[in-house]
């Protein structure tokens, strides 16, 4: 294809799709009553959940079903994987690898995302200020990947130095540090790659949402005497919750899910497997189907958690 | 959250205050630490962050023996700069060019952004202030699933594009209509979908009620409330969203390998390629990386005052 | 789903007794050949003699799906221009270093390519088990035959029926070292394991670089180059049937004799006084990438570097790889004269997914000698060689490559495929890589292979 039959595909792509949609809001603009309504909601969501089902739900429910099989998707096998993943000492590390995971990279993203947004609010340089910590979200992680390897490389401590924190050690006298090999720190060094991308998303939208504090409120608690770091906890922090929860949400929820992290860096060795990345090796390389689906499953149910405590969130919120 | 406070119904005008001493919470909260200290931090945390990307500019400009036999920071003390990186990763020519894979980038992107932006919004709208049975059963779900990783979906997608159900027309394969390109952007659409919705949602749900229900009773439909009063106060958080699809669509290595033919592969996929074929040639990548950040640094730059005007100040201030 | 709709209404389903040349009974079955009618476009042009046989390909199209991408494509796809020419078929190409992963993804999805060049015969297995795979038609089998060792074709086998067949290969048995160095310090490429380690002892006792070098870091797959090291080790130290009883798992992978080779593959790489050149310590080698792994020859800081003959692509531009030169390999000495000189190495395979003329046309051009040596002209600066006995030496482009050659077709050498390839992926690609790099890091031998044993799928 041509650059021009290219372009005019998408032309024709983004024209049908306008179109369908301003016929559906067209067709519907009149209905109003009670019945009418419904076939409205079905016209608004219909499209989404037709497309999450065929995409996501119908895949989903397909590996939940292949985790009772054998590995290559033919012999039931009953609940062996699963047995498998929690008493095979290699993935039950896995496991709490991906705990950690999960625990540090959306607090600490989140807590560096607000405390940037905070300091750089209103700042004669915040818009630069802002792109800087946005960076890393910019960058592909096939660049993140070697960014990374400038960093953490290791070299013996009599030769040239091509990682930054080992020529800063050496630097100063200290012996030179293998910061991908020595479990369990090697994956905190692995966490730290996603905290600095995630901390431009989280402080993208807490940065907006402290923005739309009204200022009456800062007002009257200025009035009251209240300053500094209460007015951090008390004024800036409830006034964001509802964003607060959302990016901490989004973030666990993405964390669960980053395998090219691992992949990239360490290919899992060295005790720095986490589940999404088992779940590729095992499924991609291993061609081992069952085990994979299995690990999935556990992905899944390890989100549980955050999805009640955001539905129960979002009760408080329509009680309101 | 009885200390949550609610915002002001924005038909209110703003009472006009004493504009002396007037001051935002985050000014306010930075007064308590020294102004010093605050910029000190913020400067550690820019610096921190900005370092690692800094090295490997320097090193997509240093000649390959340099750049796999010392440090990065070698090159200031005895500086050996050449731009042989940048020209071998931007030369070739005709379909291995450079700009053939950033046209591909781009015609992925655009409707890999706008498709599922528009079904989102429409579907956030439905979750938020429509009235239906089972809204917030299918709304938890579709939130839930957020999970699924995209590895999951990649062979039964693919199952489906190339022999969907009830003979209709196949969407991968050699017979692929555009390339596969509708593949890619049905993928992205989906993908996208459970978080667009999430956050849209609960962006939306910011708005205050009273506005909707004042103008339900003036007589105004849903169809008219969502064009005339949700997207005008949405626009902004639309954008902020629409970037971030942008980002991740334009940075997508995964959706791309699997569903796009040789014909409309994006820049990632030339990216990975670019390091050889056993990985020793990851200096071009350095060089390699900055060419595919220039498009997505413009448009976060570009549309950066979306931001700053915020992704809620839009609903509350309206 | 084999159902692809055949555009062709000219196909006949031609047996193959028209085109058999005389002597060869294949042992394996073979797919019923497909060949297009009407005149080959070749007809009377010089050069396409071989290649009229495949009749009128005009206007159809053959997708190859490849792990090789730029720049070493462009040399494969101007080595099928001679196709094109003869037979009118178009060769739409194209290579993704993601091919492993990508590949099974496509096949299990239904939407397999034509030819995919398939570097592990384990792999193969996994493939034919879809129901995807065509088998070869008959003359791919001849050129076969003709041209490769009848090892070579069991590789492409599965269950006696005949699927793929060699393409590429690649000597794994080497060590890379400098030729100017040695001859500035007076040293000597050392004929057998023994005067390997008296030459790593005097190397070290010097004291200006340490003798070995390694790096093992290559993500997903990190730990392969030591499987190389083992199986090296193993093959010379049980012979060429003892080593395949093991591949085959027939005795345990954890075999007293498996132990004493990995034992005598520590007795380099975990001796802190011969590594890790130019990096660091023993763990050293786990954390660095096999890209790096050789690299300090150049700066005179480790002096031996076992891989494979592919690793001629790291030596940065400028590096002179010759006998001579800053860079060569040698022959890893063998350890027991009784069991011959047992070369270890990896190839490629062409796996066809489709059994359209076309596509069985340009399987069995592959498998020829016409396109072996057409490859070999299209590739002036070296970095391909083919075990393809038709291969005519004095066409290859590098000093390294001839080297190769000379070893595939030196008829004392005993060829063996490189044995994780040719395992179960749940061992190949898991297990013995991951067991590896923790044997590196501190596991010793006993309890690394007995946990590949435990892991071999029943």
């Amino acid at each position: 294809m041509t650059t021009t039959e290219k372009l005019i595909q998408m032309v024709i792509a983004i024209a049908l799709f306008i179109g369908v949609m301003a016929a559906i809001l067209l067709l519907t603009q009149r209905l109003k009553s009670r019945r009418g309504e419904r076939i409205q909601a079905v016209a608004f969501v219909g499209p989404a959940l037709f497309l999450v089902a065929v995409g996501l739900l119908y895949p989903a429910v397909k590996t939940a079903y292949q985790s009772f099989f054998g590995a290559n998707g033919e012999n039931f096998v009953g609940i062996e994987n699963y047995i498998d993943i929690f008493t095979n000492s290699g993935l039950l590390v896995v496991l709490r690898n991906t705990m950690l995971w999960v625990l540090l990279v959306p607090t600490l993203s989140t807590f560096i995302g607000l405390v940037y947004a905070v300091l750089v609010d209103r700042s004669r340089f915040e818009k630069l200020a802002k792109a800087l910590v946005f960076l890393p979200m910019a960058i592909s992680l096939v660049g993140a990947s070697i960014i990374w390897k400038f960093v953490y490389e290791y070299k013996g401590t009599e030769n040239t130095q091509i990682g930054l924190l080992n020529g800063v050690l050496k630097a100063l006298g200290f012996d030179t540090y293998n910061f991908l090999f020595y479990s369990p720190w090697n994956t905190l060094f692995l966490i730290v790659i996603l905290i600095w991308i995630q901390a431009g998303f989280a402080m993208t939208i807490l940065s907006a949402s402290i923005k739309a504090i009204p200022d009456d409120i800062v007002e009257a608690a200025s009035l009251d005497g209240v300053s500094g770091l209460k007015m951090f906890f008390f004024i800036t922090v409830p006034s964001i919750r509802p964003s607060l929860i959302v990016v901490l949400t989004t973030i666990s929820i993405g964390t669960l899910k980053v395998f090219d992290i691992v992949q990239t860096s360490t290919g899992g060795r060295f005790d720095t497997s986490v589940l999404a990345y088992e779940y590729y090796f095992q499924y991609f390389v291993s061609l081992n189907q069952g085990l994979a689906a299995a690990l999935a499953v556990v992905i899944f149910a390890l989100v549980s958690p955050i999805i009640i405590y955001n539905v129960r969130q979002m009760r408080k919120l329509e009680a309101r | 959250m009885t200390t949550t406070p609610t915002p002001e119904p924005a038909m209110v005008k703003e009472t006009p205050g004493p504009t002396t001493g007037k001051k935002s919470a985050s000014r306010a909260a930075r007064e308590g630490l020294t102004s010093k200290t605050a910029s000190g931090v913020s400067l550690v945390i820019a610096l921190l962050w900005t370092l690692p990307t800094f090295g490997l500019l320097v090193s997509s400009f240093r000649p390959e023996r340099e750049a796999k036999g010392n440090g990065w920071w070698n090159a200031f003390t005895d500086p050996n700069f050449t731009l042989d990186n940048y020209r071998e990763v931007l030369g070739g020519e005709g379909d291995a060019s450079l700009v053939t894979f950033l046209v591909n980038s781009i015609v992925i992107t655009i409707p890999g952004v706008l498709i599922p932006i528009t079904l989102a919004t429409l579907a956030a709208y439905a979750f938020a202030w429509m009235k239906f049975k089972g809204r917030d059963v299918l709304f938890v779900a579709m939130f839930a699933l957020q999970i699924v990783p995209i590895q999951v979906t990649l062979i039964p997608l693919l199952s489906l594009y190339t022999s969907p159900p009830f003979n209709l027309r196949p969407l991968a394969g050699r017979d692929a209509p555009a390339g596969g390109l509708y593949e890619l952007w049905l993928s992205h659409a989906i993908f996208a979908m459970p978080l667009a919705i999430f956050l849209l949602h609960n962006f939306m749900r910011e708005i205050p009620g009273e506005l909707i229900e004042s103008a339900r009773v003036d007589g105004a439909g849903h169809v008219e409330i969502f064009t005339k009063i949700m997207l005008p106060l949405m626009a902004p958080a639309i954008a902020a969203f629409g970037i971030f699809q942008f980002l991740w669509v334009w940075n997508d290595l995964l959706v791309a390998l699997v569903f796009s033919g040789p014909d409309v592969a994006p820049l990632t996929v030339k990216l990975v390629n670019l390091v050889g074929q056993r990985g020793e040639d990851w200096h071009l990548l350095s060089a390699g990386a900055f060419v595919s950040l220039v498009i997505p640094l413009a448009v976060f730059l570009g549309l950066q005052r979306y931001f700053v005007r915020g992704l809620l100040a839009g609903s509350v201030k309206g | 789903m084999r159902s692809r709709n055949i555009r062709h209404a000219t196909i006949a389903a031609m047996a193959a007794t028209g085109l058999v040349l005389a002597g060869c009974a294949s042992d394996t079955s073979t797919s019923e050949t497909n060949t297009a009618e009407g005149t080959s476009p070749g007809e009377g042009v010089e050069g396409c003699e071989d290649l009229t046989q495949f009749g009128d390909l005009s206007g159809t199209e053959v997708n190859v799906y490849t792990s090789i991408i730029e720049p070493e494509s462009d040399a494969h796809k101007a080595s099928y221009e001679k196709f094109t020419e003869c037979t009118g078929a178009e060769v739409a190409y194209e290579g993704s270093n993601q091919f492993e992963t990508q590949l099974i993804v496509r096949v299990r999805g239904g939407n397999a390519p034509d030819i995919a060049y398939v570097p592990q015969p384990g792999l193969l297995g996994t493939l034919v088990d879809t129901g995807s795979v065509v088998p070869a038609p008959e003359p791919t089998a001849e050129n076969v035959d003709e041209f490769w060792g009848e090892d070579w074709k069991n590789y492409g086998s599965v269950d006696d029926t005949f699927y793929a067949a060699p393409l590429g290969a690649n000597v794994k048995s080497f060590v890379w070292y400098s030729p100017k160095m040695f001859e500035k310090e007076g040293y000597e490429v050392p004929e057998t394991w023994d005067e390997m380690l008296e030459l790593s002892d005097e190397i070290a006792q010097k004291g200006d670089m340490k003798p070995w070098c390694a790096g093992i870091e290559s993500g997903e797959g990190t730990g392969w180059v030591l499987t190389d090291w083992l199986e090296d080790a193993l093959l010379r130290d049980v012979g060429p049937e003892t080593y395949d009883q093991w591949v085959n798992h027939e005795i345990p992978f954890d075999d007293p004799q498996v132990v004493e080779s990995l034992d005598r593959v520590g007795g380099i790489l975990k001796n802190s006084d011969y590594v890790n050149g130019g990096h660091g310590d023993v763990n050293s080698i786990a954390t660095t990438t096999f890209q790096d792994g050789g690299l300090p020859i150049i700066d005179g800081n480790c002096a031996l570097h076992r891989q494979a003959s592919f690793y001629a692509a790291q030596w940065p531009e400028g590096t002179d790889v010759s006998e001579n030169g800053d860079v060569f390999a040698f022959y890893l000495p063998v350890t027991n004269e009784d069991n011959g000189r047992p070369v270890l190495g990896g190839g490629e395979f062409t796996v066809a997914f489709d059994d359209r003329p076309e596509v069985q046309a340009f399987q069995t051009y592959l498998s020829s000698d016409v396109w072996a040596n057409e490859k070999a002209e299209a590739t002036p600066g070296g970095g391909w060689v083919s075990a393809n006995t038709g291969l005519d030496i004095e066409l290859l482009g590098s000093p390294i490559d001839r080297l190769s050659a000379e070893t595939f077709q030196d008829p004392e050498a005993v060829f063996r495929f490189d044995g994780s390839d040719l395992m179960p992926s749940a061992v190949g690609a898991g297990s013995f890589w991951k067991e590896m790099t923790s044997w590196i890091t501190g596991d010793d031998s006993e309890d690394a292979l007995q946990n590949i044993e435990e892991s071999w799928p029943n």
